[in-house]
């Protein structure tokens, strides 16, 4: 994560990367993707198959090993749900900045443990979190955290951060149809509780050279969409196209995510939707027109 | 997943926390059985759903008699109850609760829940219990009380007494209080709960503090460590649908729309929804198929769809990421030829990982499938096929 010669936010070609759980089933293949698509993989944790390697990429048994032996600073954990927030804990305890999560189904009181957890850290040394059960992150041309398709995403001025991952995949399609393409994806995840919220991104999209339009895409539930449009809309010096899955979504149900329930007010698509536009969001008026309104807002196309 | 009344109780009890005597009963004569064992002159006999709002339904009968006990019981099992949180169609009845009547002084509310923007448990308590929390919270915001728990520590004995003075309680009272909220706060820690409520918590004229009524949801990402709440399911109270989707793990909500639904990923089959709305249709369920959507898992989900009469479109929209388009494919012929659904226009955009051996296993199945290369070209497909068949 040197950001100071890097261009794109949180990952770039440079970055080493620990793969936490490199020897399992899912573990294992995107481990290749990840390292077929030029991320710089360096290291592997499987408790119990320390020494040996796997796609040519060292495994030790504890993060500490890790981070002692090859200086990796960002991590993806492939892990069971029953054992992910441990291994979270166990890469924050060990120095590591930059730690995704593709895991889907960590309990929810397990994540409120381990956001507790990160703030035993003074706030520049804080983790950063992304996940859990998210695509991950991709800064198209550089490195790939995560497991989306690489090769549906180009390079361009859009910053996108999503709670879905393949919404997310759906808009960079579109985004590269029209010609445009992303300087940085994020996905977020879909839990009640995530590491890291659409605010923390947009943060540093801001601070972005590259990037020069964020879309961000929200759904049901929670209150995240609605404290990043209000501080849009005093912080944020660039432009940004919001969206809001979910409006013919009943009430009081779960949408497949765990943190996708309509459960108090301000948790409609609907109400989310007018709040982004009393914020000054340029709203897609539907997900097929992700691509034309970031198109028509930045005057390409 | 939520659970019945009687087995909210039944944890909190395991907790510490005082609820009157009850027992559940399948039957009238059960029912008056139970009665009789319990003793005492008044009884509630409660119909077991999962959903509120039940008294004002006639879902709570206070009986006199046995007789009493066994009419109640007869009326209420086998029907289906419909209350303001039920939806039109109400939910079965095929258990109630027997519990004795005792006189009471106040009621009070009592409720915990998961709160998303502290990432925190939130205690809420009220003075005015017995109405539902969003009228409390109308009605007498300003003394709404509140208590936020640090996950290190956990809820302290010190904030559950300040929720019993609060609450105008007496000394005696006090102390009852404060077990009641620490146990609450234990059956929902200790066994993943999203959301407990006990409303009304009475005091009765003897200083006793009771959980007349309970309401409990888990968080079904720790069900695997909680066989105990798993044991209580009642797949009853589900959409037939759900329950059967949950068996092959896929995630599916029944709605009441035309166009069926088969999308891999919770955020796109959400978007497909609005996007047949946008269109001018409706969708008639949320599927998400999953990251692993094998050719078994697709047809099992077309039989699924397929299985609400009022389908009369389907349409697959699939963006292969970690998923590949050729499987789900294969799937799609596979399901189309096993479950002869010819007659049903299918529409299928797929997109992503191995696109074009996806399309070519369609093309050279020889079925008539619809395709689209868009999400926009899907839903507009799907509402003309509807149309065409009006």
């Amino acid at each position: 994560m040197s950001r100071e010669d890097s261009m794109s936010i949180l990952i770039d070609e440079k970055t080493p990367i620990l793969v936490q759980g490199i020897t399992g089933d899912k573990g294992s293949f995107h481990a290749r993707e990840m390292i077929d698509y030029g991320s710089n993989v360096v290291a592997g944790v499987t408790p119990g198959k320390g020494g040996h390697t796997h796609h040519g990429v060292p495994v030790f048994n504890t993060v500490k090993e890790a981070v002692k032996e090859t200086g990796t600073q960002a991590s993806i954990t492939f892990v069971a749900p029953a054992f992910c927030a441990d291994a979270i804990m166990e890469a924050a305890d060990a120095g590591i900045r930059l730690i995704c999560s593709i895991t889907d189904g960590i309990p929810a009181q397990d994540m409120m443990r381990v956001k507790r957890y990160f703030l035993r850290f003074p706030k520049d040394r804080r983790p950063m979190m992304v996940g859990p059960n998210c695509a991950g992150i991709i800064s198209p041309g550089k490195a790939m955290l995560g497991i989306m398709p690489g090769h549906i995403y180009s390079k361009g001025p859009v910053g996108l951060i999503s709670r879905s991952g393949t919404l997310g995949y759906e808009a960079a399609s579109q985004l590269k149809e029209l010609g445009l393409g992303i300087s940085t994806s994020v996905g977020i995840g879909g839990d009640p509780i995530n590491g890291s919220s659409f605010l923390d991104h947009l943060v540093l999209f801001d601070k972005d050279p590259e990037t020069k339009a964020v879309l961000l895409i929200g759904e049901i539930g929670g209150p995240q969409e609605a404290e990043a449009a209000a501080w849009i809309k005093e912080n944020f010096s660039k432009p940004v196209i919001g969206f809001v899955a979910g409006l013919t979504a009943p009430k009081g149900r779960r949408m497949g995510h765990a943190g996708a329930i309509i459960s108090a007010s301000g948790d409609s698509a609907a109400e989310k939707t007018e709040i982004m536009k009393s914020f000054g969001l340029t709203v897609a008026p539907s997900p097929a027109e992700f691509g034309a309104t970031v198109a028509k807002v930045l005057k390409v196309g | 997943m939520d659970v019945h009344e009687y087995q909210a109780k039944e944890i909190l009890a395991s907790h510490g926390v005082a609820v009157p005597p009850g027992t559940v009963a399948f039957s009238p004569d059960q029912a008056v059985y139970a009665a009789t064992e319990l003793g005492g002159s008044h009884w509630v006999v409660k119909a077991q759903i999962h959903a509120g709002a039940r008294g004002k339904a006639g879902g709570v009968r206070l009986c006199r008699t046995y007789h009493e006990v066994q009419q109640a019981a007869r009326e209420l099992l086998g029907k289906r109850l419909v209350t303001a949180q039920t939806g039109p169609e109400g939910k079965p009845v095929q258990r109630v609760y027997i519990e004795l009547a005792d006189p009471f002084d106040r009621e009070l509310y009592l409720g915990f829940v998961l709160d998303r923007k502290l990432e925190r448990v939130r205690v809420i308590a009220s003075k005015h219990g017995g109405m539902d929390i969003e009228e409390i919270a109308k009605n007498t915001p300003d003394e709404l009380l509140q208590v936020i728990v640090e996950p290190a520590v956990g809820l302290l004995p010190f904030q559950a007494r300040e929720l019993a003075f609060q609450l105008g309680l007496n000394i005696k009272q006090v102390s009852r209080a404060v077990q009641t909220i620490m146990g609450a706060y234990r059956a929902f820690r200790d066994n993943d709960a999203t959301m407990l409520e006990i409303n009304p918590l009475v005091i009765t004229k003897d200083d006793k503090v009771l959980a007349l009524d309970a309401k409990m949801s888990f968080d079904d990402n720790a069900l695997f460590r909680r066989r105990n709440i798993v044991d209580m399911n009642d797949p009853s109270q589900s959409d037939p649908r759900e329950a059967q989707a949950a068996e092959h793990s896929l995630n599916y909500i029944g709605l009441d729309g035309e166009i069926g639904c088969i999308v891999n990923g919770a955020g796109l089959a959400m978007a497909t929804m609005d996007m047949i709305k946008h269109a001018g249709g409706n969708p008639a369920n949320f599927l998400d198929v999953g990251g692993g959507a094998s050719p078994d898992r697709v047809a099992t989900a077309f039989r699924l769809v397929l299985s609400d009469r009022r389908v009369k479109v389907v349409l697959v929209n699939i963006f292969a990421g970690i998923n590949r388009c050729d499987w789900v494919a294969q799937g799609v012929v596979d399901a189309v030829r096993a479950e002869r659904i010819e007659d049903v226009p299918l529409v299928v955009r797929l997109a992503g990982t191995n696109v074009e051996a996806g399309r070519k296993i369609i093309q050279e199945s020889g079925i008539a499938i619809i395709t689209a290369d868009t999400l926009a070209d899907a839903a507009n497909k799907a509402v003309a096929a509807f149309k065409a068949i009006k």
